[in-house]
């Protein structure tokens, strides 16, 4: 299969300029197209692996990026994003494309997917069973999520857990895990091996970065998985790792309010949100060290064995 | 038809979405659903019975499609609830009005329609008791500028916009279809008195099938804003079709009524370009009562190249290099039908220059 890596730098910009690049990312196609040069060089970084389809293969979305015409781009160079027309976001500082873009692709999926209960969580496979982290911004999802995916779990999504609406199960979005601030480091020392993206400061959560997923995250992106635990993860300095249980009410609430289409799937996102809470172990988790995380995780997994 | 949009050709003949390949699927889709006409289309698709046939990647975006519909149906007949039991001591029929009335009465034209607010109609010397009724309820309204209430109140047909305040949901009270100041005033009590109970819904009323057509026609063909153009004439194309077979003399009692309203110009720019575009099947006799709606030439001349480019796809594949002129005279027009030119120039320096703050905060 043809993939970024192999389509080479001059076609990838050809592409991207021209008709659009075709992405592949798990269930999705994407049609993106930029007049902003400086693309090219991040998705054949980040998304070297995926595969990339013939322009003849309809996509879900059109994603464009480009700079606007005039001479405003010399004072405050900007990017904006557009959907089929429309413009969803405002534009941003121009240096901050690769993030855009990224949180360009997140709202295709969020806004549109509704073949899924789309919950706003991290989630991970080992052994065939998935871990759910849902988690407001702050709460140390990504990082948790980078970690465990840097030890060996396999990366389905770090913001997008996608779940069957007909059998409950999880379809992976494999894509590059977004890291905050202090986490970009804590990531860097926890997994020399890993490959970061240049840091963009002052966005509008602070300074970012992305983790490329490993390749066999995305090679594997159409083996689904099955949900056994969700836990809502909560970061403390010098907490020690604890697990709570929470009861399946609380959990099926608290899926819901993280879900961006529970109310828009109406009784389908109910029955479905009530099968992955009968499905899962539901568990509040408090953590300050990574160590002391990845050694519950893997508990966890034997406890299931 | 070959100079027509995908989108338009497929609205005109459902059963050509059988022939089509990959990459006109994409484009299709891709221009349904910046006309929000996307779950319109998937329901065209099942109503022609050619859904299982289409390629899978295409059934699944329809699907998500037609699911944002059917939450969007269920959340309007829940707001109607609400709405009516806010005004249940007013004694008034809830008349509906537009999308709110089409799904109310279960009418064709709701297939696939999502829209944003309730509207209702209520006679003007009852507007404050309403008002008050809702306001009580939970609605606040949204204009507090002095300036954009007395805009709403003494210029124009409706209360300004009110939205609940923990759904978050609007509703516009009209007491007319037209605003008080432009040059063409339907008389609201004609409208009224026609209006019809829904069968099997107490309280809830919609306006005649004439009425309704030439309600959908004047709101279409006097807006400033054309960026529903297509889905708002596929409306008036699927009011037409439904009542024109069901509704016994309504072909015959079209162009009167519209006479007795004052509406004889947007009813003859509905039935001309809804057979245009959408070829829609006016019969001989109902055309000809209506030409005494039709313009002098140059003006139908200059109207039918602004129209035929504004009921285009509202998707960057359809506009032409013409479209922002085209796009910018019809907003001209639209607000030169809402005033006499001396207050009409008075309000634009003032959205202009002196309230831009509220047409920011508008817009976020």
């Amino acid at each position: 299969m043809l993939t970024v890596a192999a389509l080479g730098q001059p076609e990838l910009s050809a592409r991207l300029r021209g008709p659009g690049l075709r992405l592949r990312t798990g269930p999705f196609i994407s049609c993106i197209r930029s007049s902003v040069p400086a693309l090219g060089p991040a998705l054949e970084r980040m998304y070297g692996d995926y595969p990339v389809l013939d322009n003849d293969i309809p996509a879900d979305f059109d994603v464009l990026l480009r700079r606007p015409r005039g001479l405003r781009r010399l004072v405050k160079p900007q990017v904006f994003f557009h959907y089929d027309g429309m413009e969803p976001f405002q534009p941003l500082p121009l240096a901050q494309l690769y993030p855009m873009f990224e949180w360009a692709m997140n709202w295709c999926v969020s806004s549109h997917a509704h073949s899924w209960l789309v919950i706003h969580a991290a989630v991970v496979e080992k052994e065939g069973k998935a871990v759910i982290l849902p988690a407001p911004p702050g709460s140390g999802k990504s990082t948790l999520c980078a970690a465990l995916v840097a030890r060996g779990w396999r990366l389905l999504s770090d913001e997008l857990t996608l779940v069957r609406l007909d059998d409950g199960r999880i379809d992976p979005v494999p894509r590059p895990v977004s890291l905050k601030n202090a986490s970009i480091d804590v990531i860097r020392a926890w997994a020399p091996q890993a490959h970061l993206s240049t840091p963009v400061a002052d966005t509008m959560k602070g300074t970012v970065a992305h983790m490329r997923p490993p390749r066999e995250s995305v090679v594997r992106a159409d083996e689904p998985a099955s949900p056994a635990w969700i836990v809502f993860p909560q970061w403390r300095a010098g907490a020690s790792a604890e697990l709570v249980p929470v009861p399946q009410a609380r959990a099926h609430l608290r899926v819901a309010e993280n879900a961006f289409n529970y109310s828009l799937l109406g009784a389908a996102g109910f029955t479905t949100a009530a099968r992955l809470v009968d499905a899962t172990r539901t568990f509040d988790f408090s953590y300050g060290a990574l160590d002391d995380a990845m050694a519950v995780f893997e508990r966890l997994l034997a406890e299931r064995r | 038809m070959t100079g027509l949009p995908l989108l338009t050709r497929v609205l005109r003949d459902p059963p050509a979405m059988a022939r089509l390949g990959a990459p006109e699927w994409e484009l299709l889709l891709r221009q349904a659903v910046a006309a929000d006409l996307g779950a319109t289309l998937a329901l065209l698709a099942q109503e022609h019975g050619l859904l299982q046939a289409l390629p899978p990647r295409v059934q699944r975006r329809l699907d998500w499609e037609c699911r944002g519909w059917q939450r969007h149906g269920q959340a309007v007949r829940f707001e109607l609830r609400q709405v009516q039991h806010a005004l249940r001591t007013t004694g008034l029929p809830l008349i509906l009005l537009k999308g709110t009335a089409y799904v109310a009465a279960g009418l064709p034209a709701a297939a696939g329609r999502l829209f944003n607010d309730v509207d209702i109609l209520v006679p003007k010397d009852r507007l404050n008791e309403v008002e008050g009724l809702l306001m009580a309820h939970g609605w606040a309204s949204s204009h507090h500028d002095a300036y954009d209430q007395r805009y709403y109140r003494e210029w124009m047909h409706e209360l300004p916009p009110m939205q609940h305040m923990r759904r978050g949901t609007a509703i516009d009270v009209h007491h007319a279809i037209l605003p008080e100041t432009a040059r063409v005033r339907p008389d609201p009590a004609l409208l009224r008195a026609g209006a019809r109970a829904l069968p099997g819904q107490p309280g809830l009323h919609v306006l005649a099938p004439c009425d309704m057509v030439l309600h959908s026609a004047t709101h279409l063909f006097s807006e400033g804003e054309y960026g529903h153009g297509l889905r708002d004439l596929f409306d008036l194309h699927r009011l037409l079709c439904h009542f024109g077979a069901e509704e016994p003399g309504f072909w015959t009692a079209l162009a009167q009524r519209a006479r007795e309203l004052e509406l004889s110009r947007p009813l003859f720019y509905a039935l001309r370009y809804c057979m245009r575009v959408l070829g829609t099947p006016v019969p001989v006799a109902t055309v000809a009562a209506a030409e005494g709606g039709r313009p002098n030439l140059a003006l139908l001349a200059l109207m039918d190249a602004l129209f035929l480019r504004a009921l285009r796809p509202m998707h960057p594949s359809c506009a032409g290099t013409l479209t922002p002129v085209s796009d910018g005279m019809l907003f001209i027009r639209g607000n030169w039908l809402r005033m006499p030119p001396l207050m009409l120039s008075r309000h634009l320096f003032r959205k202009a220059f002196l309230t831009s703050g509220n047409v920011k905060s508008d817009q976020v």
